[in-house]
């Protein structure tokens, strides 16, 4: 099988290393080979970051590259934007539609743009764009975003919903995976 | 079983399945997290030491008693330990002694990109390289054995995409080493030049037997390929790289140990192809070699000397397809890393920003200090640098810098570096102004206790040096502590220590608003009929205020209530929830 790539980009500090951890945990478990690459250090704050994750027989670059990606997951609608030229042609873009401003456009250096999605799509990108902020606060907690998200990436995904609910039961603390649970049915069914 | 682990991890569990019992380091992205992962092994003595000088030489004392050790840093950290290094080559080691360097090219999170793999060659030392956390763990264990049998500390160096990079590894179980107890040997441990001249010969025999050793190790081996008009030389991620982009291709010489170098294996390697491709990040340092040898190759010729590679990069310089994504076709704006809403630091900044100072910085969060709307920072060196900077740049200026010129310098930093230059303020006499903004954590690197916390690396209580009482008994009168949230306070402790007519320490003191045990206040909220839009609170450059039709506005989510903005609005419309209850 040819390897398969998922990209997560977001904002330093909005929970996409549980969001990786859960992907990587669920290829695994399909006996896939797995490479996970994170961003630590100085861009965690509140800086554009991306986690790349990758599988299939034998994957050797950690990273994914510039028209490769099959799915990007986004926190953020700008960080979907700026990632774009990473999907492959005719790939699918799974976005919150949640607003954060850069420094730039708090320093009034920059203006946020406008139409996105439109953009996006004009360019040949399939959007699946989603309040995700919402339906994590449906679910109970605005920090369930990335289950969110998940929830909705699954949808896309030919794996038994069984298998998302199994590494979700690995990976999240018991107290929290009720919440978690609900949220990554609203992602999906959304 | 199999499992994903981080390369830092799979290093870490290497280390340990070899019988590692003493591990002293300095936080370093992309190191930190070696040492992190090696502290939850109770059989492991594990300790963050205050830089990784004072690390090297306390791994060497463990391994001189016996027992096998490691230390970790960063690129730059293996600058502030290289004395030792080039030293202990000498001395060669007792028991096994493992140096973990990450290299970070592309700048993710460092001050520069050199390639430290020179270091191996200056040094004289064996260096390991993996590709991926399964060759981690087995070059962390491959490691002690080779520096058991050469008597030398060993290598073992990472890259930003191997060390946070995760792939599949199956662990082992640990193996106790064999017992090598001390015995005095003044020859070999006392490098006084007499015993030195006697050392150095035995350096270069051992790295001859290294040279003998590379030409047969597993850790170098040729990938057969269909394809002999082109062969590849590489090594770590770039291997992964080419991999990727050539399969099964090329015939490969897939270094796994990247010194000494086998000269014989490269001029096999060359003889069995029409051209050799050298694919190596950062510096030519495989190239140079085969230059010196006389071997005909193209690298840095083709590839750049700077930054990280990726697989569409390494596919282009080769000739082959590169894969094209759509953008946007418009600019968008940049998403700059940013200090944290509650962050301390901030205070301080907007403080030193509005009496116009001159502030020399140094490594960590508050390098952030540097970025808009602040622009507060005007130097960053290397850790330390601005509390002997502002020394120099005040003895050449005199009293034209001296009432307006601070040196900014974190808690962590000061330990690792900065005491040192405080000691020569104290002791040379330069009317200096330092602060130490002092938020009681190693913060850029991801929340590392320091010898200022109180606790130690398992988050036990440890020793705790008094700042206030260090900077005293070096000699300084004039030492205050000052709140950052509070901006009438900073104002006035950075205008009166300025004017003063002697060397004075601010300590500007709060922990870190992302520290687990911080106690946030309610969000703050705008009353828009008081707003007049004067974006006097955007000034300190907070990510959770931003400015929605004509009035700021305060993100719910990330306010954490630190009420500096308060103090910045001149009609009071900010305001705490907890206020407006009341």
């Amino acid at each position: 099988m040819e390897t398969k790539n998922i990209m997560i980009v977001g904002v330093g500090g909005q929970g996409s290393l549980l969001a990786s951890k859960l992907l990587g945990h669920i290829l695994l478990e399909q006996g896939y080979d797995v490479k996970v690459s994170e961003v630590h250090g100085m861009s965690q704050r509140g800086g554009s970051v991306v986690t790349y994750v990758r599988y299939g027989d034998r994957v050797a670059s950690p990273v994914i590259d510039r028209g490769e990606a099959d799915y990007i997951v986004s926190f953020e609608l700008l960080e979907a934007a700026r990632w774009l030229e990473y999907l492959k042609p005719g790939g699918q873009i799974v976005t919150s539609t949640q607003r954060i401003d850069p420094m730039p456009v708090i320093t009034g250096a920059a203006e946020y743009p406008e139409g996105l999605v439109e953009k996006m799509r004009a360019a040949g990108a399939k959007v699946d764009a989603l309040d995700c902020l919402a339906l994590a606060e449906e679910a109970g907690s605005s920090k369930a975003v990335n289950i969110v998200l998940l929830g909705r990436l699954s949808h896309y995904f030919d794996l038994p919903e069984e298998a998302w609910q199994r590494s979700l039961e690995a990976l999240v603390p018991a107290k929290f995976l009720d919440l978690n649970r609900r949220a990554f049915a609203l992602g999906r069914d959304a | 079983m199999k499992q994903l682990m981080l390369g830092n991890v799979a290093a870490a569990r290497g280390l340990y399945e070899a019988g590692v019992a003493v591990a002293s380091s300095y936080p370093g992205t992309p190191s930190t997290e070696i040492t992190e992962e090696l502290a939850k092994y109770d059989e492991v003595y594990s300790e963050w030491a205050p830089n990784e000088k004072v690390a090297m030489e306390t791994a060497f004392g463990a391994s001189l008693a016996g027992k096998r050790s490691f230390c970790g840093m960063k690129h730059v950290g293996l600058n502030v330990a290289a004395d030792p290094l080039f030293t202990v080559s000498y001395t060669g080691v007792n028991a096994g002694m493992v140096i973990a360097v990450a290299d970070d090219a592309g700048m993710h999170s460092s001050q520069n990109e050199q390639d430290s793999r020179h270091y191996a060659r200056s040094a004289k030392l064996p260096m390991l390289e993996p590709s991926d956390s399964a060759e981690a763990l087995a070059f962390a264990k491959k490691a002690y054995e080779i520096s058991e049998e050469f008597d030398c500390p060993v290598f073992l160096k990472m890259c930003t995409r191997i060390a946070h990079s995760q792939s599949i590894v199956e662990t082992g179980e640990r193996a106790e080493p064999p017992a090598k107890p001390y015995e005095k040997n003044i020859a070999k441990y006392v490098m006084t030049p007499a015993n030195a001249i006697r050392r150095h010969p035995k350096v270069e025999e051992r790295m001859e037997k290294l040279a003998r050793f590379a030409e047969t190790t597993e850790l170098n081996r040729v990938e057969e390929g269909s394809d002999h008009t082109t062969g590849i030389i590489t090594s770590s991620t770039c291997y992964q790289y080419v991999k990727e982009v050539c399969g099964d291709r090329f015939p490969i010489l897939k270094l796994g140990m990247i010194w000494p170098l086998p000269e014989k294996k490269l001029r096999d390697f060359a003889a069995s192809v029409t051209a050799v491709t050298v694919v190596e990040e950062l510096d030519g340092f495989i190239e140079t070699y085969l230059r010196e040898l006389g071997i005909a190759c193209s690298g840095k010729a083709l590839f750049p000397p700077l930054g990280e590679y990726s697989q569409n990069l390494v596919a282009e310089k080769l000739g082959l397809p590169v894969h094209k994504g759509a953008a946007l076709g418009e600019t968008l704006p940049p998403r700059p890393p940013a200090m944290c809403a509650g962050c301390p630091h901030r205070g301080m900044f907007y403080t030193l920003s509005k009496n116009k100072c001159t502030v020399l910085g140094d490594i960590g969060c508050y390098t952030l200090g540097a970025a808009a709307p602040l622009n507060a920072i005007e130097m960053t060196l290397c850790m330390g640098a601005s509390v002997s900077g502002i020394h120099g740049y005040n003895k050449a200026l005199g009293a034209e810098s001296e009432h307006k010129t601070v040196a900014v310098i974190g808690d962590s930093t000061f330990m690792h570096s900065g005491m040192t230059g405080l000691a020569n303020i104290a002791y040379n006499q330069s009317n200096s102004t330092v602060i130490i903004l002092d938020n009681s954590i190693t913060g850029m690197t991801g929340h590392q206790q320091n010898p200022t916390t109180g606790y130690n690396i398992k988050g036990d209580p440890a020793g705790k040096i008094d700042l206030e009482a260090l900077c005293k008994a070096m000699g300084f009168t004039r030492v205050r502590v000052v709140d950052p949230y509070d901006l009438a306070a900073c104002d006035k402790a950075v205008k009166e220590e300025l004017a003063a007519d002697e060397p004075s320490v601010i300590i500007s003191r709060r922990p870190c608003a992302l520290l687990k045990y911080v106690k946030h206040n309610p969000p703050l909220r705008v009353d828009t009929d008081k707003c007049v839009g004067c974006r006097s609170c955007m000034r300190i450059g907070c990510p959770a205020i931003s400015f929605k039709d004509g009035k700021a506005s305060v993100d719910q989510t990330l306010c954490v209530g630190c009420g500096v903005c308060e103090q910045l609005c001149g009609v009071h419309a900010l305001e705490s929830n907890a206020k407006k209850e009341e």
